[in-house]
C-alpha cells in the first residue's frame, strides 16, 4: 500500500519550470508558440540548456523578448531571426543545413556508409578466401586418404 | 594493401583524438559576435550622472572601446586597471553598465575610479541583448565609422591589449 501511495505521489510530481508565471502570456496559443520557440533557442550563459529550461537571468530576458515579438504579431520564423541576428546561429539548438554545417549533419551518415562499405569489402574477401580450391598436393593427399 | 587496411582505423582514431584534443583547447564561452563589420544597433541611453548618457550614433569619428560592465561583475575589478591604462593611452573608452542600479554603478566608479568618457545605464538589459552580450565584461572595438570590428569576451588582459587590441586600434586609425 505504501508503495502504491508513493508511486502515485511521484507520478504527480511535475518537472520544475524555469518559466515564471509572470512571464507567461495570457493567450494560451501564443504562450504555446513562445514555449516551442524557447525550447529551440540555446541559453548563451549555460550553453547546453535551452532558454526554456534555464534559470539564468539572461535566459529570462530572452524569453520575455520572444514573447514580446510574438505579441507584436511576428511569425515564429521572424521571432527566431530576431534572436539569431543578435546572437548568431550558435543559439539555434537545431542548426540550419548550410555549407558550414554539412559536416555536422552528414558526418554520421558518411561514417556509417564508410563503415558499411569497409565491412562489405572485408566479408567478401573472407568468403573468397574460404572457398579457395585445393592445391594439387592437397588433392593427392585427399585421394590417397580416401583410397584407404 | 592489407597492412594499409589494418592501419587505417588506427590513423582515423589518432586523427579523431587530435580533433577532440584541439577542441578541448577552445573556450566554448567565446562566441563569435554577429555584429562584426556591422554598425552598432541603435540605442540612446541615460547616463548614471545627469546628462551623462550617450547614443549609439555618437560613437564614431575615431576608433574606440565600448566596454560592457556591471558593479556586480566579479571579473570587472580585475579588468579595471587595464581600462584606466587604455584611456590613459588616448583611446576613448565608453561604458555600458549592464543590468545595474545607477546608484550601484556610481558607488563602483567612486571606489575604483572612472576610466570612462561616459557611462550609459542599460538597467533593463535590452541594449545588451541587441548587442548580443552574453556576460560581463565584454568589449566592442569600434572603427571611425562606428562599426563593430572586434569583440573581446571576458576581461582585457595586458597580453590581449598589447598583442591584439592595441595593434587593431592602430590599424583602424590608419584606415580612411
Amino acid at each position: 500500500m505504501r508503495h502504491v501511495v508513493l508511486t502515485a505521489l511521484l507520478l504527480l510530481a511535475s518537472p520544475l519550470l524555469a518559466v515564471q508565471p509572470d512571464e507567461m502570456l495570457s493567450d494560451p496559443g501564443l504562450e504555446a508558440r513562445a514555449r516551442a520557440i524557447s525550447r529551440d533557442l540555446r541559453c548563451v550563459v549555460c550553453q547546453n540548456q535551452s532558454i526554456d529550461d534555464s534559470d539564468a537571468p539572461l535566459a529570462k530576458d530572452l524569453r520575455i523578448v520572444v514573447r514580446e515579438q510574438l505579441k507584436l504579431g511576428h511569425s515564429d520564423a521572424e521571432t527566431m531571426d530576431y534572436v539569431v541576428s543578435r546572437y548568431g546561429h550558435f543559439v539555434l539548438l537545431k542548426p540550419p543545413v548550410e555549407p558550414a554545417t554539412w559536416a555536422l549533419w552528414l558526418g554520421p551518415f558518411a561514417v556509417i556508409a564508410f563503415g558499411g562499405l569497409a565491412l562489405a569489402f572485408w566479408s567478401r574477401r573472407r568468403t573468397a578466401a574460404e572457398v579457395q580450391p585445393l592445391s594439387d598436393i592437397e588433392a593427392a593427399e585427399l585421394a590417397a586418404l580416401s583410397d584407404r | 594493401m592489407k597492412r594499409l587496411l589494418f592501419i587505417a582505423p588506427v590513423i582515423a582514431f589518432v586523427a579523431l583524438v587530435g580533433v577532440f584534443g584541439y577542441g578541448l583547447t577552445q573556450d566554448p564561452k567565446k562566441l563569435p559576435s554577429a555584429l562584426i563589420d556591422r554598425p552598432l544597433p541603435a540605442f540612446d541611453l541615460p547616463g548614471i550622472t545627469p546628462g551623462g548618457g550617450f547614443a549609439s550614433a555618437s560613437l564614431k569619428g575615431e576608433p574606440m572601446l565600448l566596454n560592457v560592465f556591471a558593479s556586480w561583475c566579479a571579473a570587472c575589478p580585475q579588468e579595471h586597471p587595464m581600462l584606466t591604462r587604455i584611456s590613459g593611452e588616448g583611446v576613448p573608452v565608453y561604458g555600458l553598465a549592464w543590468k545595474d542600479k545607477p546608484q550601484d554603478t556610481r558607488d563602483w566608479i567612486e571606489r575604483f575610479g572612472n576610466p570612462y568618457r561616459r557611462i550609459a545605464a542599460d538597467e533593463a538589459g535590452r541594449t545588451a541583448i541587441d548587442l548580443g552580450v552574453t556576460g560581463v565584461p565584454e568589449t566592442f572595438i569600434l572603427d571611425k565609422k562606428g562599426r563593430v570590428r572586434f569583440k573581446q569576451i571576458g576581461p582585457i588582459s595586458p597580453e590581449d591589449w598589447d598583442g591584439t587590441l592595441k595593434p587593431l586600434i592602430a590599424r583602424l586609425r590608419a584606415e580612411a
